[in-house]
């Protein structure tokens, strides 16, 4: 890789890194780390379908509480490094590099969560500095601690980054092709699974007696090809406010007398 | 006493707080988990209603007090705080224990509609519309993905903190009026039926052995002895496979056990995994390990020919 390239994606990587802890503007997230990394080193294409197949996996990454995801920021990262660095070899065809970069990517979002817990375990004498500087009303003080946690967390990824930059790009490439057929046909087999863990990730929060049914629903809607996902947003959408519009009636009615939402209820029950 | 506001907070001294507030998670600790970066986003309002230092000192080390919450749903909650602390620098009786109360009060009902809503709700619906656009390789993906979160973030940010500023205390009266409470159900309503279509059409499973082999009758498959090497011969051909489709290509029909399952609902086998993750989520089981087990069950399974 380039000086330039290689300085462009440490760049990238630090943007990815601090996202991963604030979660504001989603430079961590697959869809748009991997591109940034794919066009930085001159992969746009391969990029974006990166980002996009990975993003599938990790759409229902979020740290909650004391529950801990895998970390998507560095997985994005490194994994698009790698890719651009098979692309680059030369001798590695863009689908290979695509899904070996993908299944390469979960254990690096493992020691992504590793640094992570370190980097937020080192936050707390940045803290205790902020005590300090706040007893002397030291504005600026509380800016620079503040400032230098966020990059302490941006470096967080842009190490590592910088690290798999200096791989030469042969030995990956070379890594690649040696690997048995059945390694990477199984781990396109587990990568198209994988996804599931994020999905039920999502599930466990929401998941409801009240909410199953429009599981159900989404499921048997979803094979339906023709339905786009903002067709089938639309969908979603209506049911959920038909749903609650027609709770809150039911609500209202359950107060005035019984039997009046029903009228086929009462001649039975009058008979 | 009954003296107008002499301090009060510009609208340029709000958006400067609430431009800080996006970097409210940056010193995201263990011991006191957002309080350094709630701290450094009250300081452009501390500077402007303390004047004198021990204020300043006093304002700079309540709001360091120990804080966390979903960082967007913060946004009405830094609000309030900002409505509160100019009521107390102009006199007004509130003590350092109502504004701790306030922020604690609102941060555990309000994070509990901000994870659902924004993490498993909008996050997974734009992030899949993006995937689904970029996996072909379109910049449109990434680029719809990023402009739509951060125009539904910012707008979010601006306009909740506002909210929370002009109407202050009155707001918490409010939050137990139901209105979370429905905002939270319709949000998880519309991700259930999202993630319904999503397993459907994302996990993907697909078992290989093959369930039989049926020689077919004449005339269901396309007799290639027949056919002449030009090109009328590949117009009968492809006017064959036409009628036959797929199956007509070969005499042996052959069936794996995918296609058998696809006939009772496409996509079963993923509903199966995802809901096995699901149960084993509850019993604990770290997402990771989950993650790994599957990659050595694909390996595994493509080993011995089943997947």
């Amino acid at each position: 890789m380039n000086p330039i390239s290689i300085l462009l994606v440490v760049v990238v990587a630090f943007f990815a890194g601090m996202e991963g802890i604030l979660d504001e503007f989603q430079f961590h997230q697959p869809l748009v780390a991997c591109s940034l990394i794919g066009l930085v080193t001159g992969h746009p294409v391969e990029g974006i379908i990166l980002g996009g197949q990975l993003q599938m996996m990790a759409l229902g990454w979020a740290n909650i509480g004391a529950a801990v995801a895998p970390d998507a920021a560095l997985a994005s990262t490194a994994s698009a490094i790698i890719m651009a660095l098979a692309l680059n070899g030369g001798s590695s065809d863009a689908t290979t590099a695509i899904s070996t970069s993908i299944a390469l990517a979960v254990p690096l979002s493992v020691a992504g969560l590793f640094l992570t817990m370190i980097c937020r375990t080192l936050a707390i004498p940045i803290v205790h500095g902020m005590d300090a500087a706040a007893e002397k009303a030291d504005f600026g003080a509380i800016d620079r601690l503040q400032i230098g946690a966020i990059c302490m967390q941006g470096l967080r990824i842009a190490i590592p980054a910088a690290a798999l930059c200096f791989i030469p790009a042969e030995v990956v490439t070379d890594v690649l092709n040696a690997m048995p057929a059945w390694l990477t046909g199984g781990m396109a087999v587990g990568g198209g699974m994988v996804a599931a863990v994020g999905y039920a990730m999502v599930i466990n929060m929401m998941a409801t007696n009240e909410t199953w049914p429009f599981f159900i629903l989404g499921f048997v809607f979803g094979a339906i090809s023709d339905l786009t996902l903002i067709a089938l947003g639309m969908i979603g959408l209506s049911m959920a406010f038909i749903y609650l519009g027609l709770k809150d009636y039911a609500k209202q009615n359950a107060g005035s007398g019984a039997g009046s939402g029903d009228p086929l209820g009462d001649i039975l029950e009058n008979y | 006493m009954a003296d107008e506001k002499t301090l009060e907070l510009s609208k340029k001294d709000r958006q400067a707080v609430a431009w800080r507030h996006q970097f409210l998670q940056g010193s995201w600790n263990y011991e006191r988990m957002q309080n350094g970066g709630w701290c450094f986003a009250m300081i452009p309002a501390i500077k402007k209603l303390y004047p004198n230092k021990e204020d300043q000192a006093a304002a700079l080390k309540r709001h360091l007090e120990f804080y966390n919450t979903h960082p967007y749903v913060s946004a009405p909650v830094i609000g309030v705080t900002l409505a509160l602390e100019e009521e107390r620098a102009n006199g007004a009786e509130i003590d350092d224990v109502a504004i701790q109360g306030v922020k604690v009060g609102m941060m555990g009902p309000l994070a509990g509609v901000g994870d659902p809503v924004f993490w498993f709700t909008v996050r997974p619906i734009l992030g899949a519309l993006g995937a689904s656009l970029a996996m072909s390789g379109s910049v449109v993906g990434p680029l719809l993905f990023f402009i739509a979160w951060n125009a539904i973030r910012m707008w979010f940010l601006w306009y909740t903190q506002e909210v929370g500023y002009q109407q202050g205390r009155e707001i918490t009266k409010d939050m137990s009026g139901g209105m979370l409470g429905k905002i939270t159900e319709g949000a998880s309503i519309l991700g259930m039926f999202i993630i319904g279509a999503l397993v459907e059409r994302w996990v993907s499973i697909s078992f290989t052995p093959v369930v039989s082999q049926i020689t077919q009758q004449d005339g269901a498959y396309i007799d290639w002895s027949k056919i002449s090497g030009d090109a009328e011969g590949i117009k009968a051909a492809l006017t064959q496979y036409a009628a036959l489709g797929v199956n007509g290509l070969d005499q042996v029909k052959v069936v794996t056990l995918q296609q058998n399952l696809d006939q009772l609902i496409p996509g079963l086998a993923a509903v199966g995994v995802t809901l096995a993750c699901c149960s084993l989520l509850k019993k604990k089981v770290s997402p990771i390990a989950i993650i790994l087990g599957l990659f050595a069950i694909g390996i595994a399974g493509r080993v011995i020919g089943l997947l």
